[in-house]
């Protein structure tokens, strides 16, 4: 018998609902009183069937699964009204030994946050034998053969090994495998997976999606998808609800949410969605150089042997080249890892390098104290979380005025005035500039962060993941104000980003990154109309696309794990030459 | 893995050498002269300097520390100043009985501060939340003599529980045991509660319920062992404080351990004893620290020995 059928064997019947959500509210005891997260939440789902609950940050879209596990945080979170059925047995009034008893066992669910979702100090085969005995009357043996079959079933490599391996010693999409093993290995009815795939890289998350939906399709398992990701709703779900503020605002079969959506806000959502081929073109940028980067090398000494001398080298950055113009936007694209972070740390001298790079015109080899301090007026940052790169402490207008402040420029009323017009410039008021980071929301922290950046009227932004973090209502104005900044200003962005649809929208030309070398370069039409190197195609292929009918050519299934960067010393990657295929278009040839 | 351990006794080596060299150096600039506790108040200028010309006090300090350093090397601690014995032997014959008080007050410690810890991080905001952070404050700011009399007090004069001195049964080492459990309690449950606050929010937690686990099993399975690495790291750290603990806790109970013999030296200023106390406690520190380092790796498989 095979594992599949062996984990087959729900026993519900088809058509009848194997969850029924009915009028659920949820609320937070808070000072003021209880405050609605989820308010009169109903649906049901199928056997097989699989539901998104899609919406944007607060939407209530998490509270909502934590609610159906029995998983509210207490005692402040708990559920205030409606039902929750699964099969005939009520959820929310059942005793916390019963509903314990359900939970992983008819109702399982998996996390976003491969990363720390699994407990660092248990091995792997550890965690899954005590999923398993945690419901099942079996031996250690027993156990451990189960939780093996169950990692077979999630296609994970050598899973006698990953039995007796830490979390720490598994990459995210392997983590997540795990996950979905341990959520999997005892058949549930029900699988809530929670942004599954959001941590996760593009290709890492096309093999998971691939893996889930075979399970599915093996098991019979419900599973409601949780997600802000309308590409990835458009090709896993059945049905999708949208939420917005704890309410559903709309919810269809998701071909027809996709073809007429009715409500506004399911409208501006599907509008907002960066989609591939949306990219409006823009003529080829003729400006002057502002940063040139030569055979760059980026590498990190290991220590080990006897003496503490360096034996190996991680490398980060292989012989990387290319020049930004003004008023261009070049993209650098890559999975994690793949050294684009190191390339813009290079750039402002966070990093050592070999190789040259240059700024403006000016070198940065041997650039003293003085030296760098000047360059930093030229090229300023934009990271991926505005929270953590704003200090708490700091009001908007000193965090504004900083720059000013350590490169000495004006006046103290001077400096605040600069704050007052770079606010208003980013669509914020001046009103903000004596309040703190917390009290703005995540669009308008990456807004203060960009003004911060251009107090020094730089001539290069170096933007880090910058729009990753937010939601896609937020990140399309972000982008438009990253837009309309380098037409007035005729800024040069070095725009870094995993999300190819974003990039395809933003930029003028592209570089594709992979274990620390460009392995395509060129315009934004030849990229992404002409992609040459199979990475580039792969990681194209692989991003969801938010169009329910887009059939996907049935390629090659990727496997395995991208190889080390870590090599002995003297030993490194082998280098990849780039030859010119036409117009600029660059392309690795192996 | 060798590797390792030489490096950390190049470290230690030098450690003691830096302890030596700074205790050495407090007790030569110290106003208290050695040679009059020996010779005593009535004995003449000529008796003086003749004892400190024999115990080689007339010596500048290069050469005194120079020849302790010399002895040091041979494993000669010197010989006491007043009571006329090798300092080694009189550690040697009293290390047993401290060492035997330092294990139960520290596993005191460790229990009566891990327990508290992790009731507290579980009961977090109730009123026993309060009433253990309470206690632990108590205990933290306690004076050591303090607790030490009023559990004297208590349980061996009033109800007569425990004896109220000495050494020799269990029942001897109750008293001045819980009296350092009591004392380090406070730090550690503290420590215990916030870190056991921190993992309990942590994202494998909501997996371990998830999978349907029991509290215990996710409490004692999933958290503890979580909680409890920096609280590892701590307990090396923590030997130095304990040790001047004991000190204290000895005299008070007549434990005839190596801190009541530094308590009677430092009294008399008699030096070999002092350095010799003080290098056996810096020992202490260091091998302590040792032990919580390379007991990590085992508890927390992602810290690796370099």
């Amino acid at each position: 018998m095979s594992v599949v059928e062996k984990l087959s064997g729900a026993n519900a019947a088809p058509d009848v609902p194997v969850l029924a959500v009915e009028g659920l509210c949820v609320s937070v005891r808070t000072e003021a009183g209880l405050k609605p997260l989820v308010r009169d939440l109903s649906f049901t789902l199928r056997r097989g069937e699989t539901l998104a609950i899609a919406g944007e940050s607060g939407s209530g879209k998490s509270i909502t699964s934590l609610a159906i596990m029995g998983l509210l945080p207490p005692p402040a979170v708990r559920v205030t009204g409606g039902a929750v059925r699964l099969g005939g047995v009520e959820l929310t009034t059942l005793p916390e030994g019963r509903m314990r008893s359900l939970r992983g066992d008819r109702i399982a669910m998996i996390f976003q946050e491969p990363m720390t979702s699994l407990n660092p100090v248990l091995t792997v085969g550890a965690q899954l034998v005590e999923a398993i005995r945690a419901h099942e009357p079996v031996g250690r043996k027993e156990a451990r053969a189960r939780a093996l079959e169950a990692l077979r079933a999630v296609r994970l490599s050598q899973p006698e090994r990953r039995m007796e391996q830490y979390p720490h010693e598994l990459s995210g999409g392997m983590r997540q495998r795990v996950m979905i093993a341990m959520a999997l290995a005892l058949r549930p009815e029900v699988l809530i997976a929670d942004e599954p795939t959001t941590a996760l890289d593009v290709t890492v998350q096309r093999e998971v999606l691939d893996l889930l939906r075979d399970l599915q399709r093996d098991l019979g398992t419900a599973i409601i998808l949780i997600t802000h990701d309308m590409g990835v709703v458009a090709e896993m779900a059945d049905r999708v609800i949208v939420m917005k503020d704890g309410t559903q605002v709309e919810t269809a079969a998701t071909a027809d949410l996709f073809a007429r959506p009715q409500a506004q806000y399911t409208r501006d959502l599907l509008a907002a969605v960066p989609r591939m081929g949306a990219g409006a073109a823009r003529p080829a940028v003729t400006g002057d150089v502002v940063a040139s980067l030569r055979d760059v090398v980026v590498r990190f000494p290991l220590k080990g042997g006897l003496l503490g001398r360096v034996t190996q080298n991680v490398h980060a950055v292989e012989h990387v080249g290319f020049d930004i113009r003004r008023g261009e936007t070049f993209a650098l694209v890559g999975e994690s890892g793949c050294g684009k972070s190191t390339i813009a740390k290079a750039i402002v001298g966070l990093v050592p390098h070999q190789g040259r790079i240059e700024v403006a015109g000016q070198s940065l080899e041997g650039l003293g104290a003085a030296g760098q301090k000047a360059l930093r007026r030229k090229v300023q940052m934009v990271f991926q979380d505005p929270m953590a790169a704003l200090d708490p402490r700091m009001t908007v207008g000193d965090l504004i005025a900083e720059p000013l402040v350590i490169h000495d420029v004006g006046t103290r009323a001077e400096q605040r005035a600069a704050a007052a017009e770079l606010m208003a410039r980013v669509g914020l008021g001046a009103d903000g500039l004596d309040r703190y980071p917390h009290e703005f929301s995540g669009g308008q922290r990456q807004r203060i962060c960009i003004a911060r950046a251009l107090a020094m009227k730089p001539e290069l932004i170096i933007a880090d993941e910058s729009v990753s973090a937010l939601d896609v209502s937020v990140q399309a104005r972000v982008l438009e104000l990253l837009r309309a900044l380098q037409a007035e200003f005729g800024i040069a962005f070095l725009f870094i980003s995993h999300d190819m649809a974003v990039v395809e929208n933003i930029s003028d030309r592209v570089a594709v990154m992979y274990l620390g070398q460009i392995v395509e370069m060129g315009t934004r039409a030849q990229v992404f109309g002409n992609p040459q190197h199979a990475y580039t195609r792969r990681l194209i292929e692989a991003v969801p696309v938010p169009d329910p009918a887009h059939k996907r050519a049935a390629g090659v299934r990727l496997a395995g794990e991208v190889p080390s960067p870590v090599h002995d010393i003297g030993k490194g990657p082998e280098r990849v030459a780039l030859v010119d295929i036409g117009g600029g278009h660059l392309v690795a040839r192996a | 893995m060798a590797r390792y351990f030489l490096r950390r006794i190049v470290q230690a080596v030098l450690i003691l050498l830096g302890v030596s060299f700074i205790t050495f150096f407090l007790l030569y600039v110290l106003p208290a002269d050695p040679v009059r506790q020996i010779a005593g108040r009535s004995a003449t200028a000529a008796t003086v300097e003749n004892i400190r010309a024999q115990l080689g006090l007339d010596q500048p300090f290069v050469v005194q520390y120079g020849r302790y350093l010399a002895g040091l090397v041979q494993g000669d601690l010197g010989r006491s100043y007043l009571q006329k014995t090798e300092v080694a032997e009189l550690i040697a014959s009293r290390l047993p009985a401290t060492l035997q008080l330092m294990l139960a007050g520290i596993a005191a410690e460790l229990v009566l501060g891990l327990g508290m810890g992790i009731a507290a991080a579980l009961l977090r905001g109730r009123a026993a939340d309060q009433a253990l952070m309470m206690t632990s404050f108590v205990t933290v700011s306690a004076p050591q003599f303090v607790v030490s009399l009023l559990l004297l007090y208590v349980f061996a004069v009033k109800l007569g529980w425990f004896p109220i001195g000495g050494y020799g049964t269990w029942a001897h080492l109750v008293l001045p045991a819980l009296t350092l459990g009591i004392l380090g309690s406070g730090w550690y449950s503290r420590m215990m509660r916030s870190s056991m606050i921190d993992v309990l929010r942590a994202d494998f937690i909501r997996t371990a319920r998830a999978k349907g686990l029991t509290q215990s099993r996710v409490v004692l399975r999933h958290a503890l062992p979580n909680a409890i690495l920096p609280i590892i790291a701590m307990i090396g750290i923590d030997i130095g404080v304990f040790m001047g603990g004991i000190v204290v806790v000895e005299s008070v109970f007549g434990w005839p351990g190596i801190g009541q013999l530094a308590w009677q030296a430092i009294q008399r200023v008699d030096i070999p004893i002092i350095m010799g106390v003080t290098l056996v406690s810096a020992c202490a520190i260091v091998l302590g620290n040792l032990l919580a380092d390379v007991l990590a790796p085992f508890v927390d498989p992602r810290i690796r020995l370099r």
